[in-house]
């Protein structure tokens, strides 16, 4: 039996409007709530796997109502969300006892989450802008959770940003509705594929571009991320660093590039400069920084980078009528290395988060010899360093290797060089956290420092076995047809995508 | 002194049943005429803003107590999604399918009357609660904070 699409939807905005009704009596109840209600939407991402499914909503046919889209990419994306939202979910019943409102806080967790599923499943781009300002909105709220002078600063600033973000992408849907006349994704990626892409089409793509890239905070428009990712609470730091700027960010600018707007030339090495600049630029701001929380979120900059770099090089080849086998490659490379980082970025903010629970403090000058006192703590964050360094059985290696293959492949020498030169940055930089966060002196005060077990170390330890064993997705060729196959498919083919959904709905329409 | 003058208070205390009504009736002609529940809620709310900025906030709290205010907005959302899923049941698997319409309302020929459309005034009124309960609270909750130079 097939889960009906828009219960990923319902699901959580539901119990979010619910949640707040417990009053504090029912607190306990409230939590496992939300953690039951995302751990039912892990499973049905995990079902959703290898499904193809249009969906009507209200029953109204596509160039009227409308639709949802699961293909190969939205199940990707869907799976992802889930397991960072569930190990984040476990990790906050702990953690967010620090807090007060803790209903409030699942309320904004599980808005946020129904805007992120919606956003990878819409099929109608306007309907794409509404959950993505669903969630966004929902992330500035969570941003300022903790009420702090420092923490309202960073979420109003996110919020400016995010705003003019939005305002980008809403310009840019109406551009698209003036010259197409559609705002349903398939119908606009056929009129693109027969009449091909005109003045205001491009203006539109350049607005998207400039709109999706503030969302997901490549260079240029990376201000708000160093600022607004350190000050949330460490699982929402999980959350937006893991998939939130990837959901907005990243699949929507791929979605839109690939299967809607189509591809060229000149937007393939926009994305690569885009790409090689926030590798690059990232990476060398975080190796000079002393906050563990604003060290991570300059490495979210740099590893998102990689994903542009990969998409943008599958983009350029396919553009010039390069193999598609290496295109595909790339593309693969991108995809895997977006799950990757989404696993690896948020196990680190989880231990940074338990270090600064149980310490109090985030500074590395302050920070020393806890390896001992902090034991779980410290061997998850070892692993996820090491798989975000690229160290090799780790997953972020096989996702690295791949970008590298991929573009000596298609003839980038500078490019792989670039990625192999960042990598090793990187590896200097989480070289660094372990020796001031868990090797060297302990410091006095930190003495009787002890660890949080529990539901907190069950979710890093979770998301380590992840870390260890994702390189099994592509090793093991059941897994890659089933998981990074079919996203790789859903983009690279292009104005097809319009085809598919469009037929598919005939035959589940009336 | 709270509030306003008794010149505002007097005409504020005889527009606000005149501005709340005509937001009802926005919000339940929704269907037929220009508006529905966002313009409605939004009017709704400012009969309650009149009141705040005429009489104080005190006054308006207790004509609607936050803790009222934030259950209604709640309550209504909730009600909005679950007629939404009710259509997925009554409507062979159809989210947001006007099942009420289709079911029974299909033989009653009753396009332009109040009764008609099936869910949508439903909808709309669930939109309107939803709204005039937001923006009340919104509105109250910015009133709460001054600038600290004012102090």
């Amino acid at each position: 039996m097939s889960i009906p699409l828009p219960l990923f939807i319902a699901l959580p905005l539901a119990s979010a409007f619910l949640l707040p009704l417990c009053g504090k009596k029912f607190k306990g109840f409230a939590s496992l709530a939300a953690t039951v209600v995302i751990a039912v939407l892990l499973v049905m991402s995990i079902l959703s796997f290898g499904r193809f499914d249009v969906y009507i909503v209200g029953r109204w046919t596509i160039p009227l109502g409308i639709n949802l889209v699961l293909d190969g990419l939205s199940a990707l994306m869907l799976a992802t969300i889930s397991t960072v939202s569930f190990t984040a979910m476990l990790f906050s019943n702990r953690y967010m006892e620090q807090y007060t409102s803790k209903n409030k806080y699942l309320s904004l967790f599980l808005l946020m989450v129904t805007g992120m599923n919606g956003v990878v499943l819409s099929g109608d781009i306007f309907n794409l802008f509404v959950f993505l300002e669903i969630a966004s909105i929902a992330s500035y709220a969570l941003v300022g959770f903790g009420c702090e002078h420092e923490e309202l600063e960073a979420a109003f600033k996110y919020m400016t940003l995010g705003t003019v973000a939005s305002m980008f992408v809403l310009f840019g849907v109406g551009v698209v509705y003036g010259n197409t006349g559609s705002l349903n994704m398939a119908v606009i990626s056929r009129y693109v594929a027969e009449n091909g892409i005109n003045t205001g089409l491009a203006f539109a793509l350049a607005l998207f571009t400039t709109g999706f890239g503030l969302k997901a905070a490549l260079v240029p428009f990376h201000a708000w991320l160093p600022d607004a990712h350190p000050s949330a609470p460490a699982p929402i730091s999980a959350m937006l660093s893991g998939v939130l700027i990837k959901a907005l960010g990243i699949y929507s600018l791929s979605r839109v590039i690939f299967n809607v707007l189509g591809i060229s030339v000149q937007i393939s090495w926009v994305l690569i400069a885009l790409g090689v600049l926030s590798m690059v630029i990232g990476v060398f701001l975080a190796v000079g920084q002393w906050d563990f929380k604003r060290l991570l979120a300059y490495h979210s900059i740099s590893q998102m980078g990689y994903v542009i770099l990969g998409i943008g090089m599958a983009a350029l080849i396919l553009s010039n009528g390069g193999n598609p086998a290496w295109a595909s490659l790339a593309l693969l490379g991108g995809l895997f290395h977006l799950m990757n980082h989404a696993v690896f970025k948020s196990l680190l903010f989880l231990t940074s988060g338990s270090v600064e629970m149980s310490t109090g403090t985030r500074q590395l000058k302050e920070l020393g010899g806890l390896a001992e006192r902090l034991p779980v703590t410290r061997s998850t964050c070892t692993i996820a360093s090491a798989a975000i360094a690229g160290v090799p059985p780790f997953n972020g290696f096989w996702s690295k290797l791949i970008l590298v293959i991929a573009a000596v492949q298609a003839g980038l020498y500078g490019l792989a060089a670039v990625t192999v030169l960042v990598s090793i940055v990187t590896l200097i930089s989480f070289l660094k956290v372990q020796r001031y966060v868990f090797l060297g002196e302990l410091p006095e005060n930190l003495k009787s420092t002890a660890e949080h077990r529990g539901l907190m170390a069950c979710a890093m330890i979770l998301l380590a076995i992840l870390c260890v064993f994702m390189g099994a997705l592509v090793i093991y060729e059941p897994f890659r047809v089933v998981v990074l196959d079919n996203a790789v498919n859903a983009l690279s083919d292009g104005f097809a995508y319009a085809g598919k959904v469009l037929s598919a709905q005939i035959l589940t329409g009336q | 002194m709270k509030g306003m003058t008794i010149i505002v208070k007097t005409i504020a205390s005889w527009i606000k049943v005149l501005v709340f009504l005509f937001g009802i009736y926005i919000i339940l002609f929704g269907h037929l005429t220009p508006g529905g529940g966002f313009a409605g809620g939004v009017i709704l709310a400012g009969s309650y803003i009149l009141l705040l900025l005429a009489f104080g906030k005190e006054y308006a709290e207790e004509n609607l107590p936050i803790s009222l205010a934030s259950k209604l907005d709640c309550i209504a959302a909730f009600l909005f999604i679950a007629l939404a899923l009710c259509g997925f049941i009554y409507g062979a698997g159809f989210f947001f399918y006007n099942f009420i319409q289709q079911k029974f309302l299909v033989e009653y020929e009753s396009a332009g009357e109040l009764v008609s459309a099936g869910a949508i005034p439903l909808y709309n009124i669930f939109i309107g609660i939803k709204v005039a309960a937001s923006l009340f609270l919104v509105t109250l909750v910015l009133s709460a904070f001054r600038l600290e130079s004012q102090e």
